[in-house]
């Protein structure tokens, strides 16, 4: 992009020379980079749909905003730096044979999601069931979201202090495909496949599986769930427990993508995006999530590349929350964890 | 003072259903005229208290006492502000700091000499703040407005990250760097210093006071209104409002853009004081915290708010140890109160408006019964 604005600086340098250098149009920039942007994109995205399947479905049983699952996440983005610290990975990638590459990166990857798991089912047990006992109105539980985000937030703040913690190389990315000289590296690729994988398991588990048909059935009518012996309160923790795992996981991608990412508000922004790709596939819709986590990611990535400035990213991924939900509230393929195939 | 007519004296969340009856409707069945005349030495103290400096009250040395008091006023504002949207409209906002910078920026870019635009008094930007906040609630509450509650959650939270970073990128805001020299009101002293200084929290304590007792009069009588019916009716059951004729998504951009203009007034009143404004001071965390201000008092109770406003502004400027946990205190004691008392310290009340409260004492010969119920407590919607 650098050297297309060059040459167009070059070429029109009066016309650009007078527009702010804040924000650009650079059709030629997004028309160039337009596939590994959309690579890029997918790999990113597919962070994004594994965190929105936390919302998603806390969503579509119990009607609810977690806002407190970004922190869920982060804090999986610590118990993974804590492991492969432990584990020797440090800022300089490490000399490791595949196999044992490998396996630690699974073994980060099973303890992020087993903290992430506990601190989602902590939380629901914690914040929520009490409130649920309580028969207190949807404002409350909002409100308790919220304060439950903060406290974990400001009480890794008060752990860890401000700052990120130092940078996890895991590998350096290698490219694997480069076809027409759109580069797929090892990285994208890893991320993008071990997502994808996750979220199938995941939707066969939940329309496939008994618990699975459990927790369809609270999602759609609680009420006559209990009624036909489906024990309610086990599926909430179900529900949060496989959102937390998931978070878990994505963490350990995250960290993958952005090395130095493990700092106490840095879940927080991407729990909304999160959110608003959620929203975007049709909250409470599993397979929605995968959607819309991976459209919300190249589109991030195409605005950026538009507006020449990486911070435009944020931006894009809220206006086009809104926007999806002017037009669409029920997202792309509509809500319905519960009307999901029988 | 319409405004702190409401205000009980004890925080009694049970009405007095025996013969005793609580002072809260002791306070309740007086007379304005009598209810007024008990205010005024209370506004007197509120007015003094930054020169009488008690000494249990008076912050540590470090911290300036006076703006420890401006900066509680200017939360309580805000408070009042959010409460019209939070408390008496039942609308989660969780972007309110969006309409706060934007007032900062409106009174940042007017008077400060670091901006190009063209420059007018300081007073002037005041109510040019709260128009601008008024159309930017307009712009963002008439898409979303229409939206389910939780939704509009998520879309102003995005609304107050997009205004931040908005500042961040946009050139002529000025990201970090930000605008020094922010103006402030005309006046000097017998020395011929000015007033209005940024060390000078005394006259700004002044200002945002009776800035926000008229803030609170307007507001009052806005509740006692047909919108204030209005919102009520919408808060605590929006279908059943629909359905008795009520315009709602027309009363809730009310609220909404009169949430929004206080907003902006206060921003514009916050960056006169500090005199800089930057991109810094707009984060997720300080609508939280606005957040916390108006539910830890009550939400929907005016004199609560602003009791939670204080609390929160107050209490981490004078625990000064405590400062850095602000957030963790303050987001653990949401958890607590939705738990326990998900009213807030002094609860809203579901009364007769208007006239209602002389028909009532004339119909029962007692003064009116109140609970202390607020949208954040009874029947939910879904039982979870």
């Amino acid at each position: 992009m650098p050297v297309i604005s060059t040459i167009l600086l070059a070429q029109g340098h009066d016309l650009l020379a007078q527009g702010p250098d804040w924000i650009k149009f650079d059709v030629g920039a997004f028309l160039s980079q337009f596939w590994s942007d959309t690579i890029d994109g997918l790999a990113y995205g597919a962070i994004y749909a594994l965190v929105a399947m936390g919302y998603t479905m806390v969503y579509g049983v119990l009607q609810l905003i977690n806002f407190a699952h970004s922190e869920v996440f982060i804090v999986g983005a610590y118990a993974v730096f804590f492991t492969l610290s432990a584990l020797g990975f440090g800022t300089s990638a490490p000399n490791l044979g595949i196999a044992a590459l490998v396996g630690d990166l699974v073994l980060a990857m099973l303890v992020a999601m087993l903290v992430s798991g506990l601190v989602a089912v902590l939380l629901e047990r914690v914040a929520y069931r009490p409130l649920r006992r309580r028969n207190a109105p949807r404002l409350a539980f909002l409100i308790t979201a919220i304060g439950a985000s903060f406290a974990i937030q400001y009480a890794i703040f008060a752990w860890r202090g401000p700052n990120p913690e130092p940078a996890i190389i895991m590998f350096r990315p290698q490219p694997v495909f480069d076809i027409g000289g759109v580069i797929i590296t090892s990285q994208q690729l890893v991320i993008f496949l071990a997502a994808i994988v996750l979220m199938i398991v995941t939707d066969q588990f939940v329309n496939r599986t008994r618990l699975g048909r459990g927790l369809r059935a609270v999602a759609q009518d609680p009420d006559t769930a209990t009624l036909m012996g489906v024990n309610k309160e086990r599926v909430i923790v179900l529900t949060f427990l496989i959102g937390g795992v998931l978070a878990g996981a994505a963490a350990l991608f995250y960290m993958m993508r952005v090395p130095a990412g493990a700092q106490f508000n840095g879940g927080f922004i991407l729990g909304i995006k999160a959110f608003a790709a959620a929203v975007l596939g049709g909250i409470g819709n599993i397979r929605g999530a995968l959607l819309g986590g991976l459209l919300l990611g190249v589109i991030g990535n195409y605005g950026a590349t538009l507006f020449g400035n990486g911070q435009w990213i944020d931006v894009v991924a809220f206006v086009v929350l809104v926007a999806i939900l002017m037009v669409r509230p029920t997202g792309i393929l509509g809500e319905s964890l519960g009307r999901a195939r029988v | 003072m319409t405004t702190t007519s409401d205000r009980p004296k004890a925080s009694g969340s049970t009405p007095a259903t025996s013969g005793r009856m609580s002072m809260r409707d002791r306070w309740n069945s007086l007379p304005r005229p009598q209810q007024w005349l008990l205010l005024i030495p209370v506004v007197v103290l509120i007015y003094a208290l930054p020169v009488l400096n008690p000494p249990l009250l008076t912050t540590e040395p470090g911290t300036n006492f006076p703006l420890a008091l401006f900066d509680a006023a200017r939360f309580a504002l805000i408070a009042i502000g959010l409460n019209v949207v939070v408390g008496q409209a039942g609308l989660l906002d969780l972007g309110y700091v969006g309409f706060f910078a934007i007032g900062s920026y409106v009174a940042a870019l007017l008077t400060s000499p670091d901006s190009a635009l063209w420059h007018i008094p300081y007073l002037w930007t005041l109510p040019l703040a709260m128009v601008v906040t008024m159309f930017f609630g307009l712009v963002l509450g008439g898409p979303t407005l229409r939206l389910r509650g939780d939704y509009l959650a998520i879309v102003t939270l995005g609304f107050g990250e997009i205004v931040r970073l908005l500042a961040t990128i946009v050139g002529p805001l000025k990201g970090q760097v930000g605008f020094q020299g922010v103006g402030s009101p005309p006046g000097t002293n017998s020395a011929g210093q000015p007033i209005f200084t940024t060390s000078n929290g005394t006259a700004w304590y002044w200002l945002v006071v009776t800035i926000t007792i008229a803030i609170l009069f307007l507001v009052g009588n806005l509740e006692r209104s047909r919108v204030g019916r209005a919102w009520i009716a919408i808060r605590e059951d929006e279908d059943a409002a629909e359905i008795m004729g009520v315009a709602t998504i027309r009363f809730k951009l009310w609220a909404f853009v009169i949430g929004a203009a206080i907003g902006g007034l206060s921003g514009a009143l916050f960056a006169g004081q500090v005199g800089f404004v930057n991109n810094q001071k707009f984060d997720v965390p300080t609508s939280v915290l606005f957040l916390a201000a108006v539910v830890l008092g009550g939400s929907g109770n005016k004199v609560g708010v602003v009791l939670g406003a204080f609390v929160v502004s107050y209490v981490p400027n004078r625990f000064v140890e405590l400062a850095a946990y602000k957030y963790l205190i303050f987001g653990i004691a949401l958890i607590i109160l939705m738990m326990f008392r998900p009213q807030g310290l002094l609860g809203a009340r579901q009364r007769l408006l208007a006239y209602g409260r002389q028909a009532y004492l004339r119909l029962v010969g007692r003064p009116e019964q109140v609970s202390s119920d607020s949208s954040l407590r009874g029947e939910g919607e879904k039982a979870g």
